[in-house]
């Protein structure tokens, strides 16, 4: 049975690793490459990095220091952030990335996730959407939360499937840096609906939440920052947490 | 020195990455002269088997991977080549393995393509000295190789029991991928490298 995931998820900017805090600012909280390595070393079992970078040069940056990565991790990684066409996938590609993740364009353009599943196949493409939830109704949500669309997560969630993803990554908006639990019902339900792995990002704020939606949620895997970034809860810890809760984590 | 099999089957490079991190020598080539002056060979490989196949009959390399008695290790779809054929195409392959190739039967507990870390068992090669049974290596495929008399490591998927790794005298094979696997992944490329 394959093992469910644990994954630390790292902000770039201009190169660097960057956590905001409060919405005043970003604090930068060490080198991509360096932490990667110390994850990957602590049993993280697949590192998602997102260039958070608005910028032309920032962008080229990330396309080189996804190359370091490459040299330096020994376990999968994706990456996320900016991707707009199928250069950019591969591009990254090229640059050792083993899935990319794709968001605001694939709601502007949802051919994009058949075009590049086509060329790399579905392994490679992860759909994140980040969704809120209003009036009772699942909106997804573009350009970091900024923008809300028309669009149902649920619906969205099962054409990204049926176009070529290999997984969604939902985030929930409502939980992000609540640190107060997942949004577990919301995920299982997505597990009832689709046959690819669902990601879970925003609101992990203890070993209970992470377990929680591993098992109740049905997520396949758990994403978080912060928790991870300052040491809140140290992978090791987690996974042996989870295993004793039998989970079925990989040791 | 190692050869890399450079042929035109997907990403390589986190193969040539994971040599440069064990400061291993490596050359990516096609040259059968350089294949064949190598001290052992691995045939790494990404996407479909049958086009990895016709490239391989493309560069002419079918006999001449065949006729090797150096240690030579297929990663993912290279392994798939080794084996009898795959239905993936389908495709008749190099034969090495007596193993046959077939897909994955999706069900809600059993995603594909298998995708992830999952555990490996009845581990028994020099291929795979120092490993626990049950430890995790990461795969990702949809088609996957038979049990046979050349099965070195099993793994399950849902209801499938397969081959995760290999071995036929100097020939090696893993389904998944040891160059992502962590440091399970680093012993078994140290132990190919001292073979």
């Amino acid at each position: 049975m394959v093992a469910k995931r644990i994954i630390p998820c790292l902000d770039v900017k201009d190169g660097a690793v960057v956590k905001g805090i409060n919405f005043e600012g970003l604090k930068e909280v060490g080198d991509a490459v360096e932490m990667g390595v110390r994850y990957s070393a602590q049993g993280a079992d697949e590192l998602v990095y997102l260039d958070i970078s608005a910028s032309f040069e920032g962008r080229r940056t990330f396309a080189e220091l996804v190359g370091k990565i490459a040299r330096g991790i020994n376990i999968p990684f994706t990456v996320g952030g900016g991707i707009c066409c199928l250069d950019d996938a591969s591009r990254l590609l090229d640059a050792g990335a083993d899935k990319i993740s794709i968001n605001s364009s694939a709601i502007a353009a949802p051919s994009l996730i058949s075009r590049i599943a086509g060329k790399y196949g579905s392994q490679f493409v992860v759909v994140a959407i980040d969704a809120k939830q209003i009036d009772g109704r699942w909106l997804c949500t573009t350009h970091g939360g900024k923008k809300l669309t028309e669009l149902e997560l649920f619906s969205w969630a099962r054409e990204a499937a049926d176009r070529g993803a290999g997984e969604i990554l939902f985030t929930s908006m409502d939980h992000d840096g609540t640190k107060a639990g997942y949004a577990d019902e919301v995920y299982r339900k997505l597990h009832s609906m689709l046959d690819i792995p669902v990601i879970a990002s925003g609101g992990a704020g203890s070993i209970e939440d992470i377990r929680r939606v591993l098992d109740e949620g049905c997520a396949d895997a758990a994403l978080a920052a912060s928790i991870f970034h300052y040491n809140q809860i140290p992978i090791p810890e987690l996974k042996k947490a989870l295993a004793a809760s039998n989970i079925n984590v990989r040791l | 020195m190692t050869a890399i099999i450079d042929y035109d089957a997907g990403n390589i490079r986190s193969v040539c990455n994971a040599l440069e991190r064990l400061g291993a020598d490596y050359i990516l080539t096609d040259k059968p002269e350089e294949i064949l002056a190598a001290d052992r060979v691995i045939l790494p490989g990404v996407g479909n088997a049958a086009f990895a196949m016709e490239s391989l009959r493309q560069k002419g390399l079918c006999e001449l991977i065949k006729g090797l008695r150096k240690p030579v290790l297929g990663i993912c779809v290279g392994l798939q080549l080794m084996c009898r054929d795959s239905e993936e195409g389908p495709t008749e392959a190099l034969g090495i393995f007596d193993s046959h190739v077939r897909r994955f039967e999706s069900s809600p507990e059993a995603k594909v393509p298998h995708m992830g870390w999952n555990a490996i068992g009845n581990l028994d090669s020099k291929l795979l000295r120092g490993l626990k049974g049950g430890c995790h290596v990461y795969f990702v495929h949809s088609y996957c190789p038979d049990l046979c008399p050349d099965t070195i490591a099993t793994c399950r998927h849902g209801q499938r029991l397969f081959s995760a790794a290999l071995k036929y005298e100097n020939f090696y094979g893993t389904q998944f991928h040891p160059e992502k696997s962590g440091e399970v992944g680093e012993q078994i490329l140290k132990n190919f490298l001292s073979l």
